[in-house]
């Protein structure tokens, strides 16, 4: 978790992998975070609830 | 002149800024004040469920469960993360907090809210447990009380993102945030779909309760209401870690095996941790097995992947450290050797053992669906959640308020024997209770149930006498927990107003959230946050070869534990 305060920062001209733009990027994690379970977990379980015929 | 607002603790180093401090002071002082309710309560609970004392009457054992679940697993776990979450946004990233006037309102709304609901309960026309499943009423403050809780925690958690940005803006660190802010992102991501889901099922429930809506749909209640209820543990489970890997770096210099790989399992928590929330759905009918397998097993065992990962690589991290250090004998002398009569460390590695032995073996055995019949609704459930909250996530958040104590609200512990002594009375407790209320279940005995004795009932059922000892050695268990619970409240709030000040700038006040006095405030803007060292690959996961055992004993109990209740599924439900 600490980190070296008197580190030169020589990483900076490489590219960035992909993978660690996602991580680095705190809003995207938020929609992925948030669709993931409302698409598969919300969604699909309401709609078969309601697809559950009414008895009169 | 910009205002010095930061001071540098001297022991540790960390950055804390005046009003990020306060309000981190205030969240956590909360916090314990419903541990201490939730925890008296439960006593009451444990000792009603021993069949020996059977201490409260009927009413009033649903009120004590229902305010010892709400109190304990909501307001004293969520006052809490909140000020993680200050800390680890604020202090980790050494940057201002966003917007702090909207952090107390959030912490406003958070009391106000949290009062309420234990008016609603203390009238005590409210007595629906934790859940509140419809239709069982509860009166309309209870609800409201909810809402205004989450609402306020909701800012909490965009405060959070806030202070993300602004330290991105303002270049308070170079390169990616550091692990443990990773983790509390996590965990506030969490949150905002845990809420989100609450709002959408508690503002109907609270219309109902007033009368403007005449019908909700107990499934649809049950389904949406865990979407809140079992990601709400989620977010323990990401902060619980994220403090982990803090309290690894902290105590032993450790640096994560692989960030790459602990930062993709938190990715994986983001992802499928909350499709999870349909493990409690397993017994219901109206919903498919498609789709309770779907995310009760694929999605479930990703996440369940993750935390093994975290599993590994917090005490492999302990261990690589330990072994530079020179603890290199053997298997496990790193593991001899570490410091276990700091309460930091000793409560820390007893939550990850019995959150991840007992926690995580049992819930993923009772996520499977077959198996799940057995013990669904039995008094197997707590005993499960007591590993895994009570333990560990309350257990985490006690080591690392003994930690917190000198470095936050710069004040000496006071009573250091007892310290050493807490984690270890009420993980022992604690692991007797769950223990045992496993066991109780697995004979049938049902959870949330005043009397199994059945003495009033028409239809009489005798339980096996072992389930009955079972009871009585769990209420025991329960006891001894209490104990060191009460022990924890008694610490930590003692040295907050008795324990020696490290700081002649911390008065009385400065313990309860008011800043400390300004002329301990002398940093402007502290220096920037650099990156970690390269980080030296290849030969962690072979100096890790304790761990490794230890991951291999785990795998073995898991497989182990996963037979026998598929056999005993299969001799009360026989076949063919
Ligand atoms: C002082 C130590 C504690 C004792 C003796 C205790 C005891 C118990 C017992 C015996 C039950 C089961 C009641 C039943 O189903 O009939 C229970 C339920 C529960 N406990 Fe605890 N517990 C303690 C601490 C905790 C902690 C620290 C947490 C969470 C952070 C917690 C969370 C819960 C929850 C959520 C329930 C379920 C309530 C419900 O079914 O509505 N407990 N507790
Ligand atoms: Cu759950």
């Amino acid at each position: 978790m600490q980190k070296n305060d008197n580190q030169e920062s020589t990483q900076e001209e490489e590219a960035v992998p992909g993978m660690q733009q996602l991580l680095d990027n705190p809003f995207m994690l938020l929609f992925l975070g948030v669709m993931f379970p409302t698409v598969f977990y919300i969604l699909w379980g309401i709609m078969e609830i309601i697809s559950i015929p009414a008895v009169k | 002149m910009a205002a010095k607002m930061f001071r540098q603790c001297p022991d540790s180093g960390l950055f804390f800024h005046k009003s990020a401090e306060s309000l981190m002071k205030a969240h956590a002082v909360l916090g314990v004040v419903y541990l201490l309710v939730g925890g008296f309560l439960g006593l009451l609970v444990a000792l009603t469920r021993m069949p020996s004392l059977h201490l409260l009457s009927a009413e009033d054992f649903y009120l004590a469960l229902s305010i010892h679940g709400t109190a304990i697993l909501i307001f004293w776990i969520i006052f809490f993360e909140m000020a993680v979450l200050y800390f680890a946004a604020s202090t980790l990233l050494r940057c201002r907090p966003a917007t702090p006037a909207f952090g107390w309102l959030g912490f406003l709304l958070m009391v106000i809210g949290s009062t309420l609901v234990m008016v609603a309960f203390f009238r005590g026309n409210s007595s629906v447990m934790f859940t509140s499943y419809v239709p069982m009423p509860a009166e309309p403050i209870f609800y409201l009380g909810l809402i205004l809780f989450a609402v306020g925690a909701l800012i909490g958690c965009f405060i959070f993102l806030g202070t993300l940005v602004i330290a991105k803006q303002e270049k308070t660190y170079d390169g990616s945030v550091p692990l443990v802010t990773f983790g509390a992102l996590t965990a506030a991501i969490i949150a905002i779909f845990t809420i989100a889901s609450g709002a959408v099922i508690l503002i109907p429930t609270w219309l109902w309760s007033l009368g403007f809506i005449n019908h909700i749909d107990p499934l649809m209640y049950r389904t949406v209401w865990w979407a809140l209820g079992h990601s709400s543990q989620q977010i323990n489970v990401a902060a619980h870690v994220s403090i982990w890997y803090a309290i690894a770096a902290i105590l032993f210099g450790a640096r994560p095996m692989s960030e790459k790989v602990s930062r993709t399992a938190f990715l994986l928590y983001i992802l499928f941790l909350q499709l999870a929330s349909a493990h409690h759905i397993l017994a219901d009918p109206g919903v498919s097995s498609t789709w309770k397998v779907f995310n009760t097993s694929y999605a479930m065992y990703l996440a369940v992947l993750a935390s093994m990962v975290h599993g590994l690589t917090v005490p492999g991290c302990i261990e690589v450290a330990q072994r530079k250090k020179g603890f290199n004998n053997g298997l496990f002398e790193w593991l001899k050797k570490a410091p276990w009569a700091n309460p930091v460390f000793s409560g820390m590695f007893i939550a990850m053992i019995i959150f991840g032995f007992i926690g995580g073996i049992t819930g993923v055995v009772m996520g499977t669906e077959q198996i799940n019949l057995i013990i669904h609704n039995t008094i197997f459930v707590p005993g499960h959640f007591h590993a895994t909250v009570a333990v560990g996530t309350t257990l985490t958040f006690m080591a690392i308020t003994y930690f917190l104590i000198p470095v936050l609200f710069r004040r000496e512990l006071i009573w250091p024997t007892a310290c050493k002594w807490q984690p270890y009375i009420f993980g022992g407790g604690m692991l007797i209770l769950s223990l045992f209320l496993l066991g109780a279940g697995t004979l049938g005995v049902p959870r949330r149930h005043w009397d199994i004795n059945f003495s009033d009932a028409l239809l009489q059922f005798q339980f096996a006498g072992t389930a009955i000892t079972m009871l009585g050695i769990a209420g025991f268990g329960g006891f001894l927990a209490a104990v060191g619970g009460a022990l924890f409240c008694l610490i930590a709030v003692g040295s907050l107003v008795f324990g020696k000040r490290l700081d002649p700038g911390a008065s009385l006040f400065s313990s309860f959230g008011f800043p400390m006095a300004s002329s301990c405030y002398n940093v402007e803007r502290p220096g920037k946050l650099g990156l970690a060292p390269v980080e030296q690959t290849g030969d962690g996961g072979v100096q890790a070869k304790g761990t490794f055992v230890l991951a291999l004993v785990f795998l073995a109990s898991f497989v182990v534990y996963f037979f026998i209740n598929a056999k005993y599924l299969s001799s009360i439900w026989p076949m063919g």
